[in-house]
């Protein structure tokens, strides 16, 4: 889309007193533009079942927040919560400050996309994203125009009269995206909207909804079972494991210092290995595995005598020749290849440990490196720093 | 005989075996069927109609008389009258039901269908009757109007048109429920929810969305109940008066009276009258994709 027509979709909500609390500032400038969400002790069961007990998230303007989590860890709920097809059972919604729990789903002004798109197949293309507008009693005239903005958005020109069983999933996903935004909501609800399509297309919507993001400037919340999506778009993730949320921060965060054992293996891969703390020197946890001494970043309380459990993440490590010298404070461990996976880019490695116990290591393939045989015996060596207490 | 080249090889060699027929396991299944409505159902249709202008000799008298029956034309009438009336009924009593039906899940379900099912398994006589039973002078109704002390006098409800128009509505409703249930159930719940989170209240989320959405359902129950009231003759038989006599009720008198031909080409006449409709209605875009969409 280019300058001027952004500016010009921004610029027209100046007159649009009708529509409330859905305009948005001038010209380029994103700052306020998205709404704050503020969930406290959210709570919902089903019967006896406890699908979320106690989330409390503060959202704010313009952020892109993605609720990451297994099946059934209550992260599509909590979305509808916020959308208002579920009550909760306790705690409290509040979008910019004033509480929506007792307002129907209809007055709510939330953009949503669906996992299976929900396109009305009555309607073609430029009545379905015009839907909303006419609720909202805007004239046909403007909304020929909001709609064709709309398209060029999500880089569609042209296809307002097509019907939705004409459209390839990728394309139906933008228009369901293009639906949702046409009425300036403040806040975007998306649950798991890439879920059905393949991985190519994914990967290129993924990158198109930043950028829509960036463009638009409002608040994103997003719903996904897949880390690595979550890891790709979001400002911050909050990992939610049966109904509580079981860490909260940007990706890097989350990434480098889990601080559990299931976000440690929700995230990307982890190895783990326990001990006992022994004692702390220059800042580094000094653990006892047993068969080693490890050392470990203090990023939460340790203390001695206390058993722990640490993890690192297998892309730090790397095979290291018997007599070479330590780079910077490190760890050492010997251990016999048992696995080789190549994958392109990457080869995979599935080593046995002194202690038995079975670690992944994972090397960028290169001119330099040299595939392990599967039986060799070998060094690895992972830096302190990268050792994290779970 | 003379070959060329090719055929000479051809004859040589000899005729490429044929495939077996695609089709042999699909004539097979369905020939049995065809052949039983060829014999007990196409024939004597055809034979019944060819009656109306080859009694005795093939002459055109009984349509002149069709012509110029005014007893026919009112009966025809009011036919197309109570068929209509029917229809709507139908619609405006069996699309909540079937609005409601499509929502529900398990247990729920279950028992509505049934409930909805039931008039089905039990015999149109007996439910005329029932309704007899219902609207007589001395019926259930009246008397507990009486018991009530709300009427003085019986209210005259029996061989009334207002009766034919209960108790045929009553009898037809599945045949309209149906249809639309099973259309509004293919519905993807996510559109009512995507319709509302757009803004859209409830009464609008119906108006543009489930109603639209149900259009097959709707057009393919007002179809059947219409084709089928047009034909009916136990219950207006029954629970009618004189003066709302049906075109089948018709061709039942001139039976009665021997006037074989003639009831012949009354028929006839019924038959033409549902097959145009029947026609007509296929020709309107959409229809089709709709009678489709609803034997699902």
């Amino acid at each position: 889309m280019d300058a001027s027509t952004s500016v010009r979709y921004f610029q027209e909500s100046n007159g649009d007193a009708s529509f409330g609390a859905c305009s948005y500032g001038e010209g380029g400038n994103t700052a306020g533009r998205g709404a704050k969400v503020s969930l406290v002790g959210l709570e919902k069961r089903f019967d006896a079942v406890g699908a979320v007990c106690g989330i409390s998230l503060e959202i704010g303007s313009g952020e892109f927040l993605t609720l990451l989590g297994p099946s059934g860890s209550g992260k599509t709920t909590t979305l509808m919560m916020i959308a208002g097809f579920e009550t909760p059972t306790a705690g409290d919604i509040a979008i910019d400050g004033r509480s929506v729990v007792g307002t129907p789903p209809h007055k709510r002004n939330i953009g949503m996309v669906f996992q299976n798109y929900a396109l009305f197949p009555h309607l073609t293309v430029a009545e379905n994203i015009a839907f909303p507008l006419k609720q909202r009693g805007m004239d046909r005239a403007t909304r020929a125009r909001r709609v064709a903005d709309s398209l060029a958005m999500v880089q569609l020109p042209g296809y307002e009269a097509r019907y939705p069983r004409q459209l390839s999933g990728g394309q139906q996903q933008r228009v369901a995206l293009a639906r949702a935004i046409v009425f300036r909501p403040r806040l975007l609800l998306m649950d798991e909207p890439l879920g059905a399509l393949d991985k190519q297309l994914r990967e290129n919507l993924q990158l198109e909804m930043r950028r829509l993001h960036a463009e638009l400037g409002i608040t994103f919340v997003y719903v996904t079972h897949d880390q690595e999506e979550a890891l790709i778009m979001s400002d911050r993730i909050a990992v939610v494991n049966e109904g509580r949320i079981a860490q909260l921060g940007p990706p890097e965060e989350l990434y480098d210092r889990p601080r559990n054992r299931f976000v440690a293996s929700f995230i990307g891969e982890s190895n783990f290995l326990s001990g006992v703390v022994r004692g702390i020197e220059d800042g580094f946890l000094i653990v006892d595995c047993g068969w080693a001494m490890l050392r470990a970043a203090a990023t939460r309380p340790a203390p001695i005598g206390s058993a722990v459990t640490l993890t690192t993440r297998p892309e730090r490590m790397r095979f290291v020749d018997p007599g070479a010298m330590p780079i910077g404070i490190e760890n050492r461990m010997r251990v016999t290849v048992r696995e080789t996976v190549f994958a392109g880019e990457r080869c995979r490695y599935l080593l046995r440990g002194e202690n038995g116990e079975t670690l992944i290591l994972k090397e960028q393939s290169g001119a330099a490196t040299r595939r392990r045989a599967p039986g060799e015996m070998a060094e690895i060596a992972w830096a302190a720093a990268d050792t994290v207490v779970v | 005989m003379s070959y060329t080249g090719q055929g000479t090889a051809t004859a040589l060699i000899g005729a490429p075996a044929t495939r077996p027929s695609r089709h042999a396991g699909a004539i097979l299944l369905v020939g049995p069927l065809v052949l039983y409505m060829a014999v007990f159902y196409a024939a004597p249709v055809l034979a019944m109609l060819a009656r109306s202008v080859l009694d005795p000799h093939l002459t055109l008298q009984n349509l002149v008389r069709l012509a110029g029956d005014e007893v026919f034309f009112h009966v025809f009438g009011n036919t197309l009258l109570t068929a209509v009336i029917v229809t709507l009924g139908t619609l405006l009593l069996g699309y909540p039901v079937a609005l409601a039906l499509s929502r529900m899940r398990g247990m729920a379900a279950t028992v509505t269908l049934v409930v909805v099912l039931l008039p089905f398994w039990t015999s149109v006589l007996v439910r005329s009757y029932a309704w007899m039973v219902l609207l007589g002078r001395h019926g259930l109704i009246n008397e507990a109007l009486r018991g009530a002390a709300l009427i003085d006098a019986p209210l005259r409800m029996l061989n009334t048109a207002f009766a034919v128009y209960v108790a045929m509505i009553h009898i037809l409703l599945p045949y309209m429920i149906l249809p639309i249930a099973s259309v509004l159930r293919q519905v993807d719940p996510a559109l009512p929810r995507a319709a509302a989170s757009l803004g859209a209240s409830p009464w609008g989320v119906f108006e543009q969305v489930v109603l639209p959405l149900s259009m097959p359902g709707v057009i393919a129950g007002t179809l059947l109940v219409f084709v089928l009231s047009l034909g009916f003759y136990i219950t207006p038989a029954l629970v009618g008066g004189p003066r709302d006599m049906m075109l089948s009720q018709l061709i039942a008198q001139q039976v009665d009276l021997l006037n074989w031909p003639y009831a012949a080409c009354l028929s006839a006449t019924l038959l033409a009258a549902t097959l145009l409709l029947l026609l007509l209605c296929q020709s309107l875009p959409g229809v089709r994709g709709a009678l489709r969409q609803s034997m699902r």
